[in-house]
């Protein structure tokens, strides 16, 4: 493996897994504080220092890993001890194809900013979020418990009904930009498209003067605005939170598929729901909200703009840089949609999910598919 | 690139295991699972032949098997679901009646 | 050998090796899924090896991710912990089998000798999914028809199946 490789991938490991998973934690318990009105999560200090409660996750770590680790009489050992890592690797190796960045050249050599950049890496993903359904269904499985075994019941029925809508809803999307690699299609979402154009191509309006001012970024979210809503339902449904959380459910079956985990396996069940919010907001972010494009502002535009005075290589880097932090906004901004929607809605009954997916979610992901296709006929889009 | 000939050698191995699990088991699931193998060796050997040729009609086939397969798991699984409701069994055995 | 070789070797035994435990799994059926589902995703690998690459993305989503999970779903819904009957005693189709086996064994053996052509060059981007797309929707796309109108019996056969009392 060459160096380049193995710095993307060490600087990934460390944004996702090392910080923000971590901190996700307390924003979840701050958050949840304060749309309860409480104080929330500032007890752990070191020596007095309590930073607003940042220190809670490592204390949750300490405390996690020295904890006993128990197995339950007549559980299946093997199984038992195999579910948490088969429910936290699938979670980790997932951003391998996600792209942080665009492609930079330093003179000859170009510097793609993702890990691996295969041609199929939509393909990747749901290969990838499918082997993770067997870590929630073997955990309940083995853990010889009822409540266990019917959380991950739910879970198993769950996963594979959101997860044909899942592939359903991005169907349009794979259409619009015509590719499956996410590379690619964020290179497509740096540009804009003229909201009015349509006038001009159907030939209605010879030219529509300064109408052609009025632009929006090129954008999955604005090009699929119904895909975007079905799949960030889909996703929050696979990834088992509230309001689809029917298979933890802790007014029902105490905790579900995890309830008979103790110590840093439970950590593991816990860590891999919070990497996940980060890989949803990354693939949303990717596949939707431009990548790591800044609005209105084309690499090209940005790169000829620094580069006459500061020179190219200093320009192509503070591009690479502000692309960057643009991607890690924009993941931002999804996950506290996700965090805020956590705690403002009340969870679903087990058939109302069921429902939702199979008699709305699922109808709709095909209309959007043959409205799509439509629309691109008429626009003579990629005919 | 291994030889060709491992890789369908592999291929009737996967699918005598299939077969033999087919004919022997009595549970039904078991046996459903048995067929799963089978088709997933029968893949096997398409692609060995799409690959050697260069010939994209063997990945056509294998599209069309594992959607024949999905289909197959679904009607069997709500026979297996049948079954038990009605005969409280999954052997095979017990489903010998053509109605109950 | 080459690191391909090696890579197919690997998947190839993993394969073999999961098949014969979910064959001899006999007691516990979840177990034995379980052992299907490394035999499915090896065969991804193999897959792979062979120019695959849609083919093996979808044995993963579609065999390991919803009919494995289909099967175990049906065995915890029934809960069905062991199997509630002895393992079979019918010695005579077992030896048949056996034989049967042998037979195989021995008609299979003179393959290991390489007597098959070479293996085509491949055109750009075989097996990907713009060629395989290509060819689904223009000269297979009758047969893609087809598939769906099975599927739509199978779906309205499989509720059919599954529905208590209809009304």
């Amino acid at each position: 493996m060459e160096l380049e490789t193995i710095l993307k991938t060490a600087f990934i490991l460390a944004v996702v897994v090392l910080t923000f998973a971590p901190i996700i934690t307390w924003v979840e318990r701050k958050q949840s504080a304060v749309m309860q009105d409480r104080i929330g999560a500032n007890r752990a200090d070191l020596g007095g220092i309590t930073l607003l409660g940042l220190l809670h996750p490592l204390a949750d770590v300490v405390k996690l890993i020295f904890k006993e680790d128990v197995v339950p009489r007549g559980a299946n050992r093997f199984m038992h001890l195999l579910a948490p890592v088969i429910a936290a690797v699938p979670a980790i190796i997932a951003y391998a194809v996600i792209p942080f960045g665009g492609s930079y050249a330093y003179g000859d050599r170009i510097v793609n900013l993702v890990v691996a950049d295969v041609d199929w890496g939509v393909l990747y993903i749901f290969a990838i979020g499918s082997i993770a359904a067997y870590g929630t269904v073997i955990s309940g499985w083995a853990s010889n418990n009822n409540w266990s075994l019917l959380g991950s019941l739910r879970a198993s029925a769950q996963v594979i009904s959101y997860e044909v809508t899942m592939g359903l809803s991005l169907v349009g999307i794979f259409m619009v930009f015509q590719s499956l690699s996410m590379f690619e299609m964020g290179l497509a979402q740096d540009t804009t498209i003229r909201l009015f154009g349509f006038l001009e191509h159907f030939g209605w309006v010879d030219d529509i003067g300064f109408l052609g001012f009025l632009q929006i970024p090129n954008w999955g979210i604005f090009l699929q605005p119904l895909g975007f809503l079905m799949f960030f339902t889909c996703a929050i449904a696979e990834n088992k939170r509230a309001p689809f959380d029917c298979p933890e459910g802790e007014s029902e079956i105490i905790a579900g598929y995890h309830l008979e985990y103790s110590g840093m396996r439970f950590g593991l069940f816990y860590m891999s729901e919070f990497i996940e919010i980060v890989v949803i907001a990354g693939l949303i972010t990717a596949l939707f909200l431009g990548g790591w494009s800044i609005p209105y502002l084309p690499q090209a535009t940005l790169i000829g703009g620094i580069a006459p005075v500061f020179g190219d290589y200093f320009a192509t880097s503070i591009c690479m840089i502000l692309h960057v932090v643009s991607f890690f906004a924009k993941v931002i901004v999804v996950i506290y949609l996700q965090m805020a929607m956590r705690w403002s809605l009340p969870r679903f009954r087990y058939d109302q999910i069921m429902d939702l997916c199979w008699k709305i979610l699922l109808p709709l992901s095909v209309a959007n598919v043959i409205v799509t296709g439509g629309l691109m006929l008429v626009f003579g889009v990629g005919v | 690139m291994p030889p060709m000939e491992h890789v369908i050698v592999l291929s009737a191995v996967l699918f005598a295991i299939g077969a033999i699990g087919a004919l022997t088991r009595r549970n039904l699931i078991a046996i459903l699972m048995s067929i799963e193998l089978m088709l997933n060796a029968v893949n096997l050997a398409f692609l060995v032949f799409a690959r050697m040729w260069a010939d994209v009609t063997g990945h056509i086939f294998v599209l069309m098997v594992i959607t024949v397969a999905a289909a197959e798991v679904a009607v069997g699984l709500g026979i297996v679901i049948a079954l038990v409701r009605n005969r409280d069994s999954v052997n095979v055995e017990d489903a010998s009646l053509l109605k109950w | 050998m080459t690191a391909t070789s090696i890579f197919f070797y690997a998947c190839a035994a993993l394969a073999v090796v999961s098949a014969l435990a979910m064959l001899l799994n006999v007691r516990n059926t979840v177990a034995s899924a379980l052992c299907l589902v490394v035999t499915m995703i090896s065969l991804a690998g193999v897959f792979l090896v062979l120019d695959a690459y849609l083919i093996a993305a979808l044995q993963i989503m579609v065999y390991a991710g919803a009919i494995v999970v289909l099967f175990i779903f049906v065995v915890m819904l029934l809960n069905l912990r062991h199997d509630a009957f002895a393992p079979n005693r019918l010695i005579p189709v077992k030896f048949l089998a056996c034989l049967l086996g042998v037979w195989a064994l021995v008609r299979l053996a003179p393959l290991f000798a390489r007597y098959l052509p070479d293996p085509a060059t491949l055109p750009e981007g075989f097996g990907g999914y713009r060629h395989v797309g290509l060819a689904l929707y223009t000269d297979f796309v009758l047969t893609f028809e087809v598939a769906s109108f099975l599927l739509l019996g199978a779906m309205v056969g499989a509720v059919m199946l599954a529905k208590r009392r209809l009304d």
